[in-house]
């Protein structure tokens, strides 16, 4: 029988490891105004690339400016935004490949943009009409395509950390030089789920990055009342896991983090932790209020590391960008958007027969048969079953 | 006496537990200064301090096998899950260990003093994450009581009752009638009997029971059937673990039928067991089927929410056709 543990040093007298022995250097590459650290190492960007997070940047902001405004209006039942951390998620997502797969938790609709998903798609999930490629079935926000390689959204916290690992498992044995990347927040990392996951990707030597957005909160619940260990990257090193810390606000950090850990993972087959450092600017959704949790002061204080306005001054910077072609592409997501939800808006919804479709690959008898019975049900009132009406 | 809502009525027993009883602890997400994310706990901590209402790292089975520790050693626990749907972490813990601490150690060891709030059942256009009623997968074992109220008075009494039984309670709280069931509640101490139903209406054609949110469902289809002439009997039957079998049972011998009615899907839900043991009580007396007027056998849709719910239209629908047979 042999033990994993390393060999250490003996000792012989009691000396306890303090709890801030581990010591997490963050990685920081571009600097509040545009300007990037002396000696700092860039990630592989060039224009194109650049141009293309910077477009999802602002494709993300205009939507969660007015998908919230549409929750607020009554149009959509509820809403999430990501605003804050879209360096965390659109860097991430910007240093994979397309065959990658992606398990978000909820919050990361700005890779499935990175990914190609159009503005139609969104508006259709959002709006629940008949043709959300989930039918209608889940709350706004819960994306999901297989021709992204996006893995659709489930709201229970941490589920998808060991699906990740056993993604990552199956992309290895399938012989491709893929990995799994798994989005979650420092909350979820309280769940059981987080330590099943990164220990058995760990063992079984899975290749996957799992990406933690630490953005300070898990609804009212403050990081100080999650966890007492140095942040979530402390946790690596004690699954055997090559981890880094960086600054999620920081789009080149996290994309020159992410490019390697990418790289490490496909090479050697093992997982990667990376913990993002960020904030979430906004509510935890559209049913949350933030003032009965947190000051105007702090979320000032964070709105000064604006990620996408660090980018933005980065770009100008570099001569790729002009601030009126800023205004000109939110503009122009402004428009697309809110014309396509006037088109979303005024869709069907799925009809009833979709009720107890993909219950089962097929449909039972008894669902079948149940589902005849609502119809006739439906057919003597249907004025009461108004978004069924028009299709018994 | 004061007109308050469920959730002032919750925050009002847990408030008069903890009062009375200096051993209560109360914890789960969010349930802190914040006061939980329906604002069930709003104040407590507050009241009570930190030590013993406070906010717990992101973990159902953290939260229930903490509960399990604090009960097995004297402590009375009452643990939030922020919804029914996220108790699944936690099964393990409860079904494994809350519910047989007792019974596995020859009364050693036992956590009657766990009860885990728990907001259930749709409504709220939550789709299937927030909306699910699982109350059957915790009727099934045993040493587990589980108690779902109908509104704000009874949400009182039977809280302070759950909390202070000496068994662990799941608490089932109908959250779409949170804030819309308003109602008079005492403002003292009061229980209400754990394992008795109620007979909210009297009646003599046929008997409806149902229990939390689906109480004002089938209440409504009881008016639309008096105006056919048909004379309902309404059960509460408040305790589904360990249910009320005398009550029921006496009623239907009465009316010579039964409808039961809850928002989770038909096939293994709870009226399944009703309806086998009263054909078992009251065969004799029956004069039709027994009818289960439930949820489909899909997961809680988000769109066809109306479409999926048992509601009062449907049940109007099965207790004509009941007294038809």
């Amino acid at each position: 029988m042999s033990n994993a543990t390393s060999q250490n040093e003996t000792v012989h007298r009691v000396s306890f490891l303090d709890r801030d022995s581990v010591n997490i250097p963050i990685l920081k590459i571009l600097q509040a105004d545009g300007t990037v650290y002396e000696n700092a190492v860039l990630p592989a960007i060039d224009e194109a690339l650049a141009h293309k997070i910077y477009d999802t940047c602002v494709f993300t902001r205009v939507l969660d400016e007015r998908m919230l405004g549409a929750q607020r209006q009554g149009r959509i039942s509820f809403y999430m935004t990501c605003t804050g951390e879209e360096a965390s998620i659109i860097g991430s997502a910007a240093s994979l490949d397309n065959d990658d797969v992606i398990l978000a938790q909820y919050r990361e609709h700005a890779a499935l943009r990175y990914r190609g998903f159009t503005t139609e798609q969104f508006m259709n999930q959002l709006f629940s009409n008949e043709k959300d490629l989930g039918k209608g079935r889940q709350m706004p926000i819960h994306y999901g395509s297989s021709e992204l390689n996006y893995q659709t959204i489930s709201s229970p916290l941490a589920t998808q950390i060991p699906q990740a690992t056993g993604v990552g498992y199956s992309l290895k044995m399938q012989g491709k030089r893929n990995i799994a990347i798994c989005y979650f927040g420092e909350g979820a990392a309280s769940e059981g789920d987080f330590h099943a996951g990164l220990n058995m990707a760990a063992v079984l030597k899975s290749p996957t990055i799992f990406f933690c957005r630490n953005n300070g909160y898990a609804i009212s619940t403050p990081t100080s009342e999650q966890f007492m260990g140095n942040g979530i990257a402390s946790r690596g090193p004690g699954y055997g896991m090559h981890t880094i810390r960086v600054d999620g606000n920081d789009m080149l950090a996290v994309l020159a983090a992410t490019q390697q850990a990418r790289a490490y993972a496909v090479e050697n087959n093992a997982p990667v932790l990376i913990e993002a450092m960020t904030y979430r600017l906004g509510a935890h959704s559209s049913s949350d209020d933030p003032s009965g949790y947190r000051s105007k002061d702090e979320e000032a204080k964070w709105q000064q590391h604006d990620p996408v306005k660090r980018f933005k001054l980065w770009m100008i910077n570099k001569g790729w960008l002009t601030e009126k072609q800023d205004s000109e592409l939110f503009e122009k997501y402004r428009s697309e958007v809110l014309a396509e939800v006037k088109v979303a808006e005024k869709l069907p919804m799925s009809s009833v027969d979709t009720l107890i479709e993909d219950v089962y690959d097929t449909p039972t008898p008894r669902l079948k048969q149940q589902l005849e019975m609502l119809k006739t049900h439906i057919k003597k009132y249907p004025k009461s079953y108004p978004n069924s009406e028009g299709s018994v | 006496m004061a007109e308050i809502n469920m959730l002032q009525a919750i925050n009002d027993a847990l408030s008069m537990a903890m009062e009375i009883d200096d051993k209560a602890i109360l914890f789960g997400e969010d349930v802190g200064h914040f006061g939980g994310v329906f604002r069930a706990t709003s104040g407590l901590q507050d009241k009570y301090g930190r030590d013993r209402c406070f906010n717990t790292p992101l973990t159902e089975q953290g939260i229930a096998g903490f509960a399990n520790g604090l009960a097995s050693n004297g402590m009375t626990a009452i643990a939030e899950i922020q919804f029914a749907d996220y108790i699944f972490p936690a099964i393990d813990q409860i079904v494994n260990e809350t519910a047989k601490f007792r019974y596995r150690s020859g009364n050693e060891f036992n956590v009657g003093g766990v009860t885990f709030r728990t907001p259930y059942g749709g409504g709220i256009a939550g789709g299937h994450y927030h909306s699910q009623s699982p109350e059957a997968y915790f009727t099934q074992t045993a040493g587990l009581k589980v108690v779902v109220p109908r509104n704000a008075y009874q949400a009182k009494g039977l809280l302070l009752a759950s909390i202070r039984d000496k068994n662990p309670v799941i608490f089932f709280e109908p959250k779409r009638l949170y804030r819309a069931n308003i109602g008079e509640v005492p403002d003292g101490d009061y229980e209400i009997e754990l394992g008795k139903a109620e007979v909210v209406r009297e009646g003599k054609d046929i008997t409806l029971l149902a229990w939390g949110a689906q109480m004002e469902i089938i209440e409504k289809a009881a008016d639309m059937a008096a105006k056919e002439g048909i004379s309902c009997e309404i059960l509460d039957l408040r305790t589904l673990a360990p249910w009320d079998v005398e009550t029921v049972a006496t009623s239907v011998k009465k009316t010579g039928r039964l409808l039961i009615n809850h928002e989770a899907p038909l096939t293994g839900g709870f009226a399944g067991e009703i309806a086998a043991t009263i054909q078992e009580e009251c065969f004799l007396y029956l004069e039709s089927p027994i009818s289960r007027v439930c949820g489909l056998d899909t997961p809680y849709p988000l769109i066809h929410e109306k479409e999926y719910m048992p509601d009062a239209l449907k049940t109007f629908e099965a207790i004509k056709a009941s007294v038809t047979f």
